[in-house]
């Protein structure tokens, strides 16, 4: 253990670090009979106070695994194996069980893929809410019910709903109750992970416009989790393309989407189609992502690559191709495209 | 599209059921032979006239003693929907969950029955096939489903899976022809060599090849028409611009005539020739792809392409969002069906059920401001 290990009788030092939470070299793997499956490998990006970064990635690239070791909440046969997850001063990859209790919720919550599915079907929507406000605040039900009601109110849900059962709220309005509960015990940083994934396109608009809304009035760090680069492009500061666990490219927006550099991001960003240019067909990628228990060595990407030389066998390192801009691809060398 | 100011209420439903009754004496008019001798006239291949599919709601024992004196209720998930297949299009069918698509495809195949209305099959009324002339056609119209995973059989081959609506409905006569058509059939559909996937199980197969053994399933009795529901909405986006362009591909090349549905209007504007939007049971534009996405019409369709995401964070347009959700497709809101939620309704709109008016050229909208 580092001299920076938390126990709960000593208040460690600060540790420097970029923005309110920075993610630096975040390798996490899980363990199956067959071997270790390289979920995460050598992430990093940073998020700043009231600014929203997109985790963007076809399914399987690692997304929710990086979520997951942020709040420390990986399944039992998933390891971080090094890195550093630095929040606010803390390292929380070295935090113990009781140390990241005092973080979940309070400090960083998170929106979990396909919960609002998931919520209980017999019991109240309400009461689940209060459910991390009575756990962490330490408060009664009867408080915690006051502030539920509150909290429907702030993500437009009539506080009349507040004892309906989850059958009977809509998608949409489910969704913004698992919003509700990620805010209750007053968070600064929220990660959401795919949550409007199954909804409509109008339901999705008006939970990304809450999010926003709620991002400005309450000064929240957002990180969204999203297959979807357009709603990244759509709705976020920065942004971080991952492939079969590793970061390819970083960098706001327009770094990504009006000049993007990897050949990954190239052709993932074609294959999505906008309807305010001219027609065309999209474009696919070819050949499947690789097998993360026996990944190819060097590029991840380079089997799939149409760009790809005989160096990509070799890792890649990465280039700030621009202040603000990573790629991690060997064509970098020979400076931007 | 909605053919007039008909009355959604529990009047028209009754008259409906009059309407089936008359449907069971009309049944078995049409035989095989009719359905051979059919032909297409002026590119239509389907003629879908004012169509209704209800679904009656099965309320509680208590409910219904006390609503027996009432109408009994229904899911109204198609409710005076009009509007052609020309044969060799690809004519997508857009809108949000529940707003009745998959009903109206099913419909087509006579997978539902009609509740009033007719759809013309090369101008023979559907309703009137008799049972032999049903297993005909149930040959010209094909469906793909939205997830490869569980509409294939895991323990057959993928030759077992194509060859089977080949031997279920005895049109091959020797192991020969089957062969052919099937190796046809998943090449045409981009398992090339064939002989290299014939053999293999769905499991040794990625999605989007699991995908297209489902489009060689449909497309192996060379049907005219495929209703293709939300065949890319369980793929990953690297690979589903694949079957995009399989079934352009199909359409140009074998000139198979696909409906699509689909609640993605901006995969609708990739490969659609013409586009028809629906909302709660209706559909409140129709016209060509192209011109629907850039001109829209109708309030709805404004802003469905208004919220549409693009990936391009410099595309700063304004969002037009509505307020609310989709209501209930059994109380249906008087008036234009949209009015609650529309940003540019006036009163008359809660009166008057609004009729198509023509933009131009195949465009229509069915919103009375456009009068
Ligand atoms: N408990 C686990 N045991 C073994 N492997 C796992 C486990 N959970 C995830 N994985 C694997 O780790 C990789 C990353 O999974 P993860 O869920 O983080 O992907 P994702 O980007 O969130 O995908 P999606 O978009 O489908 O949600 C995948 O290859 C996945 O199969
Ligand atoms: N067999 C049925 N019995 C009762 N109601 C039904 C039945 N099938 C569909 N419905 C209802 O009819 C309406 C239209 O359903 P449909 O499946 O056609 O919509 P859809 O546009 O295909 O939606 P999605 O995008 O979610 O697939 C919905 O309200 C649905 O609940
Ligand atoms: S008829 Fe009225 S309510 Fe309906 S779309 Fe037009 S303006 Fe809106
Ligand atoms: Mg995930
Ligand atoms: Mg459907």
């Amino acid at each position: 253990m580092s001299a920076t290990a938390t126990t709960p009788s000593q208040t460690p030092e600060r540790l420097e670090h970029k923005g309110l939470i920075e993610v630096r070299d975040l390798t996490t793997r899980f363990k199956l009979t067959q071997g270790w499956v390289r979920a995460v490998e050598k992430v990093s990006f940073w998020v700043g106070p009231g600014e929203s970064l997109g985790l963007a990635g076809e399914s399987g690239c690692g997304k929710t695994t990086a979520a997951l070791s942020i709040l420390k909440l990986l399944p039992d046969n998933g390891k971080i194996v090094s890195g550093e997850i630095l929040f606010d001063g803390k390292n929380l990859a070295k935090r113990t069980e009781y140390g990241m209790q005092k973080i979940r919720w309070k400090e960083i919550s998170m929106i979990f893929q396909g919960a609002m599915n998931a919520l209980n079907p017999v019991t109240e929507t309400g009461k689940q809410i209060a459910e991390p406000i009575i756990l962490h605040e330490g408060i009664s039900e009867k408080q915690a019910m006051v502030r539920t009601r509150e909290l429907f109110d702030l993500v437009g849900i009539s506080q009349k709903r507040v004892m309906d059962f989850p059958h009977q709220l809509s998608g949409g309005m489910r969704q913004r109750a698992m919003i509700a509960m990620a805010l209750a015990c007053n968070p600064k940083l929220v990660i959401g992970d795919e949550p409007t994934t199954a909804l409509d396109v109008m339901v999705q608009a008006q939970i990304l416009e809450l999010i926003e809304r709620l991002r400005r009035e309450l000064d929240l760090s957002f990180i969204l989790i999203s297959h979807d680069l357009s709603v990244m492009a759509e709705t976020c500061d920065k942004g971080v393309i991952m492939y079969a666990g590793e970061v390819v490219e970083s960098g706001t927006v327009a770094h990504l989407f009006n000049n993007p550099q990897h050949p990954y991001t190239r052709q993932l960003i074609k294959a999505f189609p906008n309807i305010h240019e001219r027609r065309e067909m999209v474009s696919s990628i070819q050949g499947d992502p690789p097998n993360l228990l026996d990944p190819p060595p060097g590029c991840g990407f380079s089997p799939r690559c149409n760009m790809k030389t005989g160096e990509c066998v070799d890792d890649p390192e990465t280039f700030e191709v621009e202040p603000g801009h990573f790629v991690r691809c060997h064509l970098m060398k020979r400076g931007v495209s | 599209m909605a053919t007039g100011t008909t009355p959604t209420d529990a009047r028209s439903v009754r008259d409906v059921s009059a309407d089936g009754a008359r449907d069971k004496s009309l049944a078995g008019h049409i035989g095989p032979d009719d359905l051979a001798r059919a032909e297409v006239r002026d590119g239509v291949l389907f003629d879908v006239r004012d169509l209704q599919v209800f679904f009656p709601i099965h309320e509680g024992f208590f409910k219904s003693m006390v609503a027996r004196k009432q109408e009994k209720r229904y899911v109204k998930a198609v409710d005076h929907v009009s509007f052609q297949v020309k044969q060799g299009e690809i004519l997508a069918l857009v809108g949000e969950s529940g707003c009745g698509k998959t009903t109206t495809g099913r419909t087509m195949l006579r997978l539902e029955e009609a509740t009033g209305g007719d759809i013309l099959y090369k101008g023979l009324p559907m309703r009137a096939f008799s049972g032999k002339a049903l297993r005909e056609y149930r040959k010209k119209a094909q469906i793909i489903f939205q997830d490869p995973y569980n509409s294939i059989n895991p323990k057959q081959t993928i030759f077992d899976i194509v060859a089977e609506p080949l031997e279920v409905n005895g049109v091959t006569s020797s192991e020969r022809e089957k062969e052919e058509r099937v190796v046809k059939a998943v090449s045409e559909a981009g398992l090339r060599p064939a002989q290299e996937y014939l053999y293999r199980y769905p499991h040794e197969l990625s999605g989007g090849q699991r995908q297209r053994v489902c489009i060689a399933g449909a497309t192996v009795l060379e049907p005219d028409m495929i209703v293709a529901d939300e065949p890319v909405a369980s793929l990953d986006v690297s690979i589903r611009n694949d079957i995009l362009k399989l079934m352009v591909e199909q359409k140009d090349k074998l000139g198979v005539t696909y409906l699509f549905i689909t609640h993605d209007l901006s995969l609708a504007w990739v490969i659609s020739d013409r586009i028809a939007v629906m909302y709660l049971g209706r559909i409140v534009e129709i016209g060509d792809t192209e011109e629907v996405v850039a001109n829209p019409r109708h309030p709805y369709t404004k802003a469905l392409i208004s919220v549409i995401p693009v990936p391009d964070p410099l595309a700063k347009r304004e969002h037009v969002i509505l307020a609310g959700e989709t209501p209930n497709p059994v109380d249906i809101p008087s008036g234009c069906r949209f009015h609650p939620r529309c940003p540019e309704a006036i009163d008359a709109c809660r009166e008057i059920d609004p009729p198509d008016v023509h933009i131009g050229g195949d465009h229509y909208a069915a919103c009375i401001r456009l009068k």
